[in-house]
């Protein structure tokens, strides 16, 4: 179980032969991902990790019955191949990829949309299931199969949180990275819906940060829609000051809009426990579920 | 990037957006000349990437040549938030019946543009939108089908215009946001567009921000960012910059590097729970090189606000064998001129925690436990 990626995945890497679609495809497979072909233009008839090279999307689907694709390809080149996925019917799109222009995010998402497409990314460290499939580039010995679902707007802060959980006895039904640009493809409430209807997530912890309102709508569907799981979060980045964008493109207080006080406060009126910081998650968790 | 608002003055009377008659003038005496040319009265402002520079005296109007002389040399003496006046704009000031708003920006939770419009213009937009939401108009943009015509007629329309003036302004909302599309814009504002007492619409002010991830699209402003290193960036954001870092230059004076932005975030959190301020952010990123770690620490070291250096390092990608090179490295190279404290934990784990031992340099395993102790070094020296 879990959600989004799980043991019927059948993954293509689209950039396979660069220098990280190359490396990690390794890493997925060493984790048991059924990675069954992959994406080059140009590059068709190569074998990268006895891994079939094609040069469209397409053609890797109808030979291999792919369902999801995890995206290594620079920024510039990243849009259309995440429009190619889309169009060749993948349904589980993951966007490594960083610094994709705003502007070819939106179009993306749109069609996705329209597609009914679902989009992890850009700038995510990608999906796991522990146990079942890792679609992303995540140190995999940290997570272990569980009970708890997280959804993240940080890399490192998850990995951080993810093994504070695992050292705890707490295992992870499912980890993802919404990812850390203003635009991306899931919402939190997104990350609830999934998580709210999936039998192994007993809790879920959101791991959220400064910059937009995701995380005060999450509060706000947690309090409207009585939410039945038990809920955590962490929000990073309270010592931001504003207008300074932090690492992330997503990361950014303007004027007083996405500061981590209002979403602290969101999070606690709906009654969700905030972590003052990330080594309290597993111990507000522990015990409770 | 932020574009200064004789360079978006600029785009936009290229799409045929109305922008008041002026020229930039980086002397009095240039200033002098280019309101010879002019109609009086003149407005004199000052070129900032800040916002508020009126509240503090750079927009200034004047009615003769020797006055706006004066003004400009005034002007061009000033600082506003820290930032040096290098250029002043020379414009005929334009009699305002009304002042509006317009822009587009992007909108996180429909993941599309999103048009923006209020009769309430010249203030600052947020403002208006928390204390009398009433007075701004929405306008979700699809993005398959863009900002058309009748869109644009319907908020000039709800912004109470009839007729050739309601025709007129729907038409210049239009040309906006041609620009914004093809300049790549993250946020795109007139604030205000006048009407003016002839029932013309003028863009007095302009505000363009162009998303940086589509910088490659717009070779044009290569030469913008070299020379805003010159100008303003400090010597720290310089060499983080050429390094291939993320910095962000704080006022504290505890210096810090992580891997990941998110897990930097949490440390200056942490630095500030236990009492410290941190001195910057600086995010290494992902599969960081020895080479890397010795150009970030060089950064730290260096930084005379830095009373001690703390290194918090999750590897992932990342790993700590590579990091403890790069520690080692950065002492021979700049040696430990003030205190460090590091964590370090992940991928080879134990390789990097032996290479560190074996040179004698303590590591700690807990992010918390490293954080107080920054902290505790810091207060004491």
């Amino acid at each position: 179980m879990g959600v989004i990626v799980g043991k019927d995945t059948r993954a293509v890497v689209q950039g396979i032969t660069g220098t990280q679609g190359n490396f990690h495809t390794r890493l997925m497979l060493d984790y048991g991902t059924k990675i069954v072909a992959g994406v080059t233009p140009g590059k068709k008839g190569t074998e990268i990790h006895g891994v079939q090279v094609y040069d469209t999307v397409k053609e890797a689907v109808q030979r291999h019955d792919a369902n999801a694709s995890i995206i290594f390809v620079p920024a510039p080149f990243a849009a259309e191949a995440a429009l190619e996925a889309i169009e060749a019917d993948i349904k589980t799109v993951v966007l490594i990829t960083e610094h994709i222009p705003i502007r070819d995010s939106i179009q993306i998402m749109t069609q996705a949309r329209q597609e009914g497409v679902t989009i992890i990314g850009p700038n995510t460290p990608g999906v796991i299931t522990p146990g079942e499939c890792k679609l992303g580039i995540m140190p995999a010995h940290i997570f272990k199969h569980g009970v708890v679902g997280i959804a993240s707007r940080s890399g490192t802060l998850t990995y951080e949180i993810a093994a504070e959980l695992t050292k705890c006895g707490l295992g992870q039904s499912t980890c993802f990275g919404l990812g850390g640009d203003p635009i991306v493809g899931l919402s939190f409430v997104d990350a609830l819906e999934m998580f709210g209807k999936d039998k192994q997530t007993k809790a879920v912890v959101l791991i959220g940060e400064i910059g937009g309102s995701a995380e005060e709508q999450a509060a706000e569907y947690i309090a409207t829609m009585e939410y039945s799981k038990l809920v955590m979060a962490f929000v990073a980045g309270r010592t931001a000051p504003p207008g300074k964008r932090m690492g992330h493109a997503g990361a950014i207080v303007m004027g007083k809009a996405g500061t981590a006080e209002s979403k602290i406060e969101a999070f606690k009126a709906a009654g969700v426990g905030v972590a003052e910081k990330p080594s309290d998650i597993g111990e507000l968790l522990a015990g409770r579920v | 990037m932020k574009l200064f608002e004789h360079e978006a003055k600029t785009i936009l009377a290229k799409y045929a957006i109305p922008v008041p008659h002026g020229a930039l003038a980086t002397s009095s005496n240039q200033a002098r000349k280019i309101a010879l040319r002019l109609k009086a009265p003149y407005a004199v402002k000052a070129q900032v990437l800040v916002a508020g520079r009126g509240k503090v005296g750079g927009i200034q109007f004047t009615n003769t040549f020797e006055e706006t002389e004066n003004t400009a040399k005034k002007i061009l003496s000033m600082e506003i938030k820290g930032l040096k006046v290098n250029n002043v704009l020379i414009e005929e000031k334009i009699k305002a019946k009304k002042e509006l708003y317009f822009g587009i920006t992007t909108d996180r939770s429909c993941r599309c543009y999103v048009a923006i419009a209020s009769t309430a213009g010249g203030v600052d937009i947020e403002e208006v939108a928390s204390k009398t939401p009433e007075k701004i108009i929405k306008t979700f943009i699809d993005p398959t089908l863009g900002f058309r015509g009748y869109h644009a007629r319907e908020m000039a329309s709800k912004m109470g215009y009839l007729g050739k003036p309601m025709l007129g302004l729907a038409a210049i909302f239009e040309k906006l946001y041609k620009v914004a599309m093809e300049y790549d814009a993250e946020l795109i504002e007139m604030n205000p567009i006048v009407e003016t007492v002839d029932g013309e619409f003028v863009a007095t002010d302009a505000r363009i921000i162009i998303d940086d991830n589509a910088l490659y699209r717009h070779p044009q402003y290569n030469e913008r960012l070299i020379s805003e290193e010159k100008t303003e960036l400090t010597l720290q954001e310089i060499r983080a910059r050429k390094a291939g870092l993320v910095y962000v230059e704080l006022d504290g004076n505890v210096g810090i590097m992580g891997n990941g932005a998110g897990l930097m975030m949490a440390t200056l959190d942490a630095v500030q729970l236990y009492g410290g301020k941190p001195a910057n952010f600086l995010d290494v990123g992902g599969g960081a090189s020895e080479k890397q770690i010795v150009a970030a620490l060089d950064i730290l070291l260096t930084d005379q606000k830095a009373s001690v250096v703390f290194i918090n390092i999750l590897g992932g990608i990342t790993r700590c064998d590579d990091v403890a090179r790069g520690i080692l490295a950065a002492r021979t190279k700049i040696g430990f001129i003030k205190p460090i404290v590091i964590r370090l934990v992940g991928t080879n784990e134990e390789e990097g925690h032996r290479i560190l031992t074996e040179a004698g340099i303590h590591v700690l395993n807990s992010m918390e436990e490293a954080a107080k102790k920054a902290v505790e070094i810091s207060r004491s020296g």
